[in-house]
Formats: C-alpha cells, structure tokens, sequence
C-alpha cells in the first residue's frame, strides 16, 4: 500500500494521511493508491503539512507498517528514549521498528 | 568571557525580530516553504525525522553560568527536558515547534546568544580548544582570535552564500584538540624561529564522504594580518569552489583539485592585493576584546595536592582532570557519557546543575567540548572533591574520558533525516560491553558515525564505525588507525561490515589484539600503526 506522511507545519510532528485528516498514529494511515501528489499539493497548500511524501507500506497484525526502517522510526519515535514514543506503555515499541 | 557591545545585541534583537515575522508569514500563507526553508535555515533550525531542531550556536564552545542556565530552562520550556551537545561544539533541540522558534530565540538573545549560521553554506561557529585560556600547553589563549574571527564571519556579506558549509578551528596548542587539520581552515598560533607570535594556516581539511587532512599552506602568517589572510582564502573558494555539485563543493575539493601549490598561490595573490585594502580590523578592537579573556581572580598559594583516599574520586581525577597553568588549579571535564547513556545529551537539570557548579567552582565558565562533554576549565583542587561529590549524584561522575566509553556518536537514524543506520544504540552496546575496563584498554577514542556525512568524526576515531543502508538494512563498517590529534590520520576500513550486534563483537576483537600486541605504554591507536591492519583483520574475520 502507499500512504502519506509529512510533519504538522506548526508543531513539526510526524503525521499520517487517515483519509479524511492528518494523524499522529501510523495506524490511521490510509492507501492513498495513486492520489498522493493530489493530496499533498492540497494539503501543502492549505499550511496542514509540510514536507510530505509518499511511501510503501504493508498492512500487518500490529497495523500499517512503513517498509523502511526511516519511517518505522518516524513512526514511533527514537528507538533510545521509548519514553518520548507515542506508544510508551508498549515495551515491544523499540522492536516493532527493526 | 566576551560580552556583548550595543552592535552585537543590536545585531541579534534585529534577527529575532526578523525571524518572528517570517514564521508569522510562513504561518499566515504569504511566505510559501520554498522561500520560507533556507531562511529558517539560517537561523539553525531544521526539520529532521521527528519534528524541527534548533541548533544553538556556542562560539568556541564557551558558555557563562547564565548562559547554560538558559539553555536548560529552553529544553525544559520548549523542548522535552533534555539537549544534545554536538560535535561543532553547539547544543542542539529536538522537539522544537515553530511557533515557538522566535520566542526560544529572545530568550537566547537575553543571554547574548543565537541560532544564526548554524546552518546554510556560510562560515559555521568557530570552534577552538575547550581548554584555551586554562591548559598549561598553550603559547597565548585563541579566544581572542576566535571572537575575532566569530565577528568578522557573522553576517559577513561576500561569504553567505558560499558554495558549501565552512568550519573553521583555531588552537594555540600543539596538543591539538579541537580537530584542527580535518577544518576547512585550521589556524595554529604559534611562535617562529625570531621568537614572534603568528599564525600556521592548514586549508582544504574535512571529514564527509571525501575525508582530507589539511594541509598547510602558511605556515606562518602575523597575528595582525589574520582577518585579511582568512579573507583570502576565502575568497579564492568562494570564486572557484564547485557549485554544480554538492558533494564536490567543499573548499578540501577545490584546493585538491587545483594543488596545494596553486591554491596557495592565488591565495597569496588575492592576499597581497587585500593588503593595499586595509581590511584587517583596527588593533584597537582585538585590544577590546582580549581585555575580556583577562584571567579570572586566580587565588596564589593553594595547594596543588589532592586528597585521594576515595579511590572512586581518585579515579575520577586521573581520568577527567587535565593540568591547568595555574598552580592549585585544575581543568575538569564532566562526561556526558554515562554507561548505557546518550552522548552528548544531558538532562534540563543536569545543564542548570552544571551552571549551577560552574558559578560556585569555575569562575562561572564552562567549554562545551567536541568530543560532546562539559569543562570547568578552572577549578581549585580543594573544591574537586566537592564538586565530584556533587557530579557523583546527578550521575555525571563518569570516568572515561578519553577512553573506549566516551564515544562520539552523532544522533543517527534515531534523530537525522539524513542518517542511513543508527549510532546511538550501538554506542550504548559498546559502553555497556566494555564498561569497567577503561584502565584495562586506555586511551581509545571511538566515534560512530550514521552516514557517510561523517558528524560522528568516524575517519578520526582510532576505532570508528559508519553505519550505511545495506538493502534497508542498518550496517557497521568499521574503521581502525584515525586520529584527530596533532598525529591526524585518517581510519582504514577492515572490510566487510557487520549488524548491530556483530561489530560490538568486531571491536572487542580488536581491542583484544591491541591487548595482546601492546608493547610498553602504547596506546590502541600506537599499536595499530606498529603492527598494521593485518592481525586485526585476521582476528576480526579470520
């Protein structure tokens, strides 16, 4: 699948296209099939995200998982401070992302 | 400490002024991301992988109590309670908002501090020796040159737009430890044969993909032509440094293609005409400045002896004390490399603590290192056992300075949006693994680099290791035999490269022919290049 990310203008942080808004959670990402240059012009435009880009991912167990190690980790925050993740109460985070 | 005159703070209110508009039109629309990018650019701060940084720039590294009070009350304010040290001497932000960059840098400008070309191919902070104006082993302190140079690089008209980034390094030691020769310009104040005081001017050093030691093209030039000579080389690379391809643009590029001999000589021409200019400043304003490099109120008659029956203190003193050139007097150097840690990174509290001891112990100065720690550069001897005591439990009384545990490592694929691999957990695994044998090894400088942009120094790491993208996949080349000395050398790769786990187990390897090849007092990196890369190759893949 492909989905969209970028980072939230003001506050910088990672966001997933959800269909119908922008997400902190990579879970909420959605295939965008074929539209994402549509999508990021608009949003580009309207100052929602910035520096936005397509990317492959798969949807599996634990959701939708980024191919590349640079988005898993986008996705979930440094792998050395679990604690600043979006999902620190999970102890499996830093693994998910390898 | 250089303080501040009406230009400077003029300078810096005026620059945070402009950049709150600029956010303010970037928010509203009117200033698009194309346009509003390298100007956010020029004020250090970034979109990396997981929101902006800002890069704070340290001139030469050097903070007051104030200063780095600040800084840490802006990573608890701003940011998420902590800030990283970095290899340029700076301290970096990782969770920055942009709607909160201008008022971060106000309250850096109420401490006479900024973000300005931290980024962007201008001349870079400068960084010098963090033990300048304290170490026993310098010919005159640098810092005044360093401002010097700090005041003519800023805002500097001709070179904002240069083809690429440009670091410059001054040192007054022969101990040289600021990296000087792997600088687009190293300058070494030194003394010549008539006794005078002048400068040496290594050019065309730098590490990146294409790793360069500098070489000299000066070797002495008088200490009141320094901004004129500077200006030269500058100018020369500035008029035919490549712009039509980045990884081709660094000044090393350009005086390796045209020679040594005919950069110099263009240099020395461009020199001798900005000589009739009369641009040097006025000896009048370095008088201005070095008053404020006066020595601090060192007390005469301390005792120069320590207490040593506390053998954790002991330790701690052999290790992280260096000599200072007053007597009673020692230069400290706190780690930022706890076992397991982060490097370079410290906590809010741990930043104001350390303003906190630098007031009550050192003057109310510290040095942010290159190598990611903290100086006190001036601390009597009868107060080190206080002051460990005090380091001791807020945890930064590790004693491995210098030693395998007092890694560089750059932030990595866990922070960079241009790293290729991570440095940070294979630094953790290289501390734990060898946490302990600090006396065992010794002195053994490793630097862990994510990608071949080299900001973790690994081609001067007596072991250093890059991280690349095999496939997707993070893997460790590993490089033995770099220094960044006054003995530079460049790291030579082993061979193939290895998972996170394997090169932990690589470098064990290697440390165990060390041990078994050590001869008398040498260290890892003199053993290396005694014996060669063969036995460690053999041991590593054999």
């Amino acid at each position: 699948m492909k989905i969209l990310t970028g980072n939230d203008l003001k506050s910088g942080a990672v966001t997933w296209w959800a269909g119908n808004g922008w997400s902190l959670h990579v879970e909420d990402a959605v295939d965008v099939g074929t539209d994402a240059e549509t999508i990021l012009a608009r949003e580009e435009a309207a100052r929602r995200v910035v520096s936005g880009y397509a990317i492959d991912a798969e949807k599996t167990a634990d959701g939708v998982r980024p191919a590349h190690i640079k988005d898993r980790i986008r996705a979930v925050g440094p792998t050395v401070r679990l604690d600043l993740s979006l999902k620190p109460a999970d102890p499996a985070a830093g693994n998910w992302v390898i | 400490m250089y303080k501040y005159d009406q230009y400077d703070q003029a300078m810096v209110d005026a620059r945070v002024a402009e950049f709150r508009d600029q956010v303010r039109r970037r928010l509203d629309g009117t200033l698009p991301e194309d346009k509003f990018r390298p100007l956010r650019l020029m004020n250090g701060l970034y979109l990396q992988l997981h929101a902006y940084m800002l890069r704070v720039a340290v001139p030469y590294g050097t903070l007051s109590s104030a200063q780095m009070r600040v800084l840490g009350d802006i990573a608890d304010k701003y940011d998420r309670g902590y800030g990283h040290f970095t290899t340029r001497q700076n301290i970096q932000y990782n969770w920055i908002k942009l709607e909160d960059a201008p008022d971060i840098l106000a309250d850096l400008a109420k401490v006479e501090m900024h973000a300005i070309q931290t980024s962007g191919n201008c001349i870079r902070n400068i960084s010098s020796d963090q033990y300048a104006g304290a170490t026993a082993d310098e010919l005159i302190d640098p810092r005044p040159y360093a401002e010097l140079l700090r005041q003519w690089s800023s805002f500097h008209p001709e070179f904002s737009y240069l083809p690429r980034k440009f670091k410059i390094a001054v040192i007054a030691s022969a101990t040289d430890r600021a990296a000087m020769r792997l600088h687009d310009i190293g300058i070494e104040i030194v003394r010549n044969e008539q006794g005078e005081i002048g400068a040496a001017f290594y050019v065309g050093g730098g590490m990146g993909r294409t790793p360069m030691i500098a070489p000299c093209i000066n070797a002495f030039v008088p200490l009141d032509q320094l901004i004129t000579y500077s200006e030269a080389c500058l100018r020369v690379y500035n008029r035919y440094g490549r712009r039509d391809n980045k990884y081709k643009a660094r000044i090393k590029i350009l005086v390796h293609e045209l020679g040594k001999d005919e950069y110099t000589r263009q240099v020395e021409a461009e020199f001798a005409h900005l000589l009739s200019q009369g641009i040097e400043p006025p000896l009048a304003e370095l008088e201005r400045i070095k008053v404020q490099f006066a020595d601090p109120a060192f007390e005469t008659g301390l005792p120069d002896s320590v207490d040593r029956s506390d053998p954790d203190f002991a330790v701690w003193v052999d290790r992280n004390t260096a000599a200072h050139r007053v007597p009673g007097y020692a230069i400290v150097t706190i780690s930022l490399k706890p076992v397991g840690g982060i490097p370079g990174d410290a906590t809010a509290d741990q930043i104001r603590l350390m303003a906190d001891l630098a007031k009550e112990y050192s003057f109310d100065e510290l040095r942010v290192t290159h190598a990611q720690n903290i100086v006190l550069p001036h601390v009597r001897k009868a107060d080190l056992y206080a002051l460990w005591t005090k380091l001791d439990e807020a945890g930064l009384s590790t004693a491995n300075l210098d030693t395998i545990g007092d890694i560089i490592a750059c932030p990595g694929l866990d922070y960079c949006s241009l790293a290729n691999a991570r440095s940070i957990p294979v630094a953790q695994k290289i501390s734990e693994r060898f946490a302990g044998r600090e006396a065992e090894i010794g002195e053994l400088k490793l630097k862990i680099s994510g990608c071949i942009n080299a900001c973790g120094h690994h081609h001067a790491g007596h072991i250093g290791i890059l991280g690349v993208d095999r496939k997707g996949t993070e893997n460790y080349q590993l490089l033995l035999g770099g220094s960044e000395g006054a003995d530079t050398s460049l790291g030579q790769i082993t061979g193939p490269g290895f998972d996170e786990d394997g090169i932990v187990g690589a470098i064990e390897k290697a440390t165990e022919v060390y041990l078994a090849n050590k001869q008398g007092e040498e260290r890892f990196l003199d053993t290396y290049r005694r014996v060669g890369m063969a036995p460690f190759k053999e041991a590593i893949y054999g």
